[in-house]
């Protein structure tokens, strides 16, 4: 008490604070501790060694099948000799620039939507633009392109369009479904709830399996509709139950307050929900929705039952080959790869956007 | 036709369930009168007055505001809410939105307004609210007094011809009561059709036309502030002005 008295300023002692006082505490605070963490540490060098060995030190990047037998480690020779499988299905290998013109014009457009200045109609305007620009690509037929039939498409360029189209249609129906389990007219009420309920309790696979297999039994003779299509429908009523129970939490939350300072303003109730309370509620979701929107992208593997070729599909199909076999860990990794890379970004886009919309909200 | 009553309640009726919340209640409210309405909790002062906006139904008697008539007809209840602000015990102001935009968004998505004339009068609004430097600040940045005067003005942009207050001090600390109460008396001093729900007895002295005391559902007592403080008729309001002056 007489340093600060004197006016002097008093710290706590070096030995708890900075590295060294992390380490005591953390690390190295009992002799049981220090034992755990020296075996650790000898577990993550071998480990890791191993690793970087069969990876990158002893790894084939180029070369034939037979080099990757000679040696040791990983073979990525896989991913460079089945690239085009691997990413864009059974599509025609000559016209492989117009399923990656496709892919880039996606990711250009999801990274300019990342902007929240650039928020509003012309957007809204650009995604529909980018893509018809990519459903000419992948389909032809104009401008002198080859036509490609969807049967045909395949790998990320599918993967991306049934769950970007999948989201995005599926994000509004999934608002609508909320307002109306929460609506107080009794028949858009119930069916809303009967929506949700049968969607959310069968598995998205029979869902997929009733879209390709059942549906086409009610169609009349003759006609026809696009499998991918149907698939794509299913993938949105599916997405659309969950966001909907998400909105329908956030809903939940939004004070009674503002509900009734919106009615006291004269706002009418489309206006008050537009305005008033699903930005609040939204951001409120903004978790759960990212998390049914991540477990989307992944489910979208599942078209395959329907013998359609995702990213996924695509990989385990293309090293059926019997000379690259051997190397299904190495296609596999990759698959991961650039799943992990599009899940993560999402995941990543979610924090800053909560950063984003929580700001001057709080003290 | 000289003095046609602004409000007027006939036996308006309430129930929650079983429990009979307003009781044959009629009031007559003329333009430009002040009227504050106290009672113990539960007497049903709030819901009264949150009929009169139809933020709660009355399940019998008649409720007319301006000479409109408050049914489920969407037309009347839309014409009465552009008449009649209110003014809550939460500010209930919206949290994602500025100041600014708390106070434009009504009359730019009700009224049509521009948004230019509509920024122009929220701000005349928050200067006369005292508060023009925070129009660009998010609510959760003020303290208690300045987020109620801001939702006294967020009502007053709309230019209602009546002020509902739902005990609008009742949630502040007292250093900023006085703050609130000030805006409220400048605003009674202009000449606004007010109700007020409120246990500032010094505020209804100095502003109100009229006292209004309820106890479980009825209006018990009904008198000119002098009258009611000085000389209360029941027993009811003599035991309550003990409980909340006694100290």
């Amino acid at each position: 008490m007489t340093d600060i008295a004197a006016g002097s300023v008093s710290r706590p002692p070096a030995a708890q604070t900075g590295v060294v006082g992390w380490l005591r505490q953390n690390l190295f605070s009992n002799w049981f501790n220090c034992a755990l963490t020296f075996l650790a540490l000898y577990v993550i060098v071998v480990g890791g060694k191993a690793l970087v060995d069969w990876a990158l030190l002893d790894a084939t990047f180029v070369g034939t099948f037979e080099d990757c037998r000679k040696g040791t480690g990983a073979c990525w020779a896989v991913v460079a000799e089945k690239r085009h499988f691997m990413l864009f299905g059974t599509y025609p290998y000559e016209e492989a620039w117009r399923p990656a013109a496709a892919t880039a014009l996606f990711i250009v457009t999801l990274l300019v939507s990342t902007r929240r200045s650039l928020w509003g109609r012309p957007l809204m305007i650009g995604w529909i633009a980018s893509f018809i620009v990519m459903g000419v690509l992948m389909r032809g037929g104009v401008l002198g392109l080859t036509p490609v039939t969807t049967e045909n498409w395949g790998g990320l360029p599918l993967t991306l369009m049934l769950s970007s189209i999948g989201i995005i249609a599926a994000f509004p129906l999934g608002l609508v479904l909320a307002l109306g389990r929460r609506s107080t007219m009794p028949i858009i009420k119930a069916l809303s709830v009967a929506f949700i309920e049968l969607v959310r309790g069968v598995p998205l696979i029979s869902v997929l399996f009733m879209a390709s297999v059942m549906f086409p039994l009610f169609l009349p003779e003759g006609v026809t509709i696009d499998k991918l299509l149907r698939a794509q429908v299913g993938i949105i009523m599916f997405a659309a139950a969950y966001i909907a129970e998400a909105v329908r939490g956030g809903l939940q939350a939004v004070p009674k307050g503002q509900f009734e300072a919106a009615d006291a303003l004269g706002l009418s109730y489309w206006k008050s929900m537009r305005l008033i309370i699903l930005p609040q509620a939204l951001r409120i979701v903004i978790p759960p929705l990212v998390g049914i929107f991540i477990g989307m992208f992944k489910d979208t593997s599942l078209v395959l039952i329907i013998g359609l070729y995702d990213l996924l599909n695509a990989v385990r199909t293309s090293i059926n080959d019997p000379n690259w076999r051997a190397f299904g860990t190495e296609a596999y990794i990759f698959a991961a790869a650039v799943f992990f890379v599009f899940c993560y970004f999402m995941s990543k886009y979610s924090q800053y956007l909560e950063r984003l919309l929580a700001a001057g909200r709080n003290r | 036709m000289v003095d046609q009553p602004f409000i007027q309640l006939n036996r308006v009726n309430k129930w929650y369930g079983e429990f009979h919340v307003l009781r044959d209640i009629s009031l007559s409210v003329a333009k430009g009168e002040r009227i504050v309405i106290c009672g113990p909790s539960g007497s049903g002062k709030s819901t009264m007055i949150r009929c009169i906006n139809r933020l709660e139904e009355h399940q019998q008697g008649q409720i007319f505001v301006e000479g409109i008539e408050l049914t489920n007809d969407v037309k009347n209840v839309d014409a009465i809410r552009r008449e009649v602000g209110m003014v809550f015990q939460s500010f209930n102001l919206f949290p994602h939105l500025t100041v600014l935009e708390n106070l434009t968004l009504a009359p730019i998505w009700v009224k049509q307004m521009p948004k230019a004339e509509a920024e122009d009068i929220a701000m005349t609004y928050l200067k006369r609210v005292q508060i023009p430097e925070q129009a660009h600040k998010y609510p959760g940045q003020l303290s208690g007094g300045q987020q109620q005067r801001v939702a006294i003005a967020r009502s007053l942009c709309m230019n209602p011809k009546v002020m509902l207050f739902d005990e609008p001090t009742s949630a502040l600390d007292p250093e900023m009561i006085k703050e609130v109460l000030d805006v409220m008396v400048e605003l009674a001093e202009s000449g606004m059709t007010m109700l007020v729900v409120t246990h500032e007895m010094g505020f209804a002295r100095t502003v109100a036309d009229r006292v209004i005391f309820m106890d479980r559902g009825e209006i018990v007592e009904e008198d000119t502030p002098e009258e009611f403080f000085t000389h209360p008729k029941s027993d009811r309001t003599k035991l309550f002005l003990s409980q909340i002056l006694g100290h």
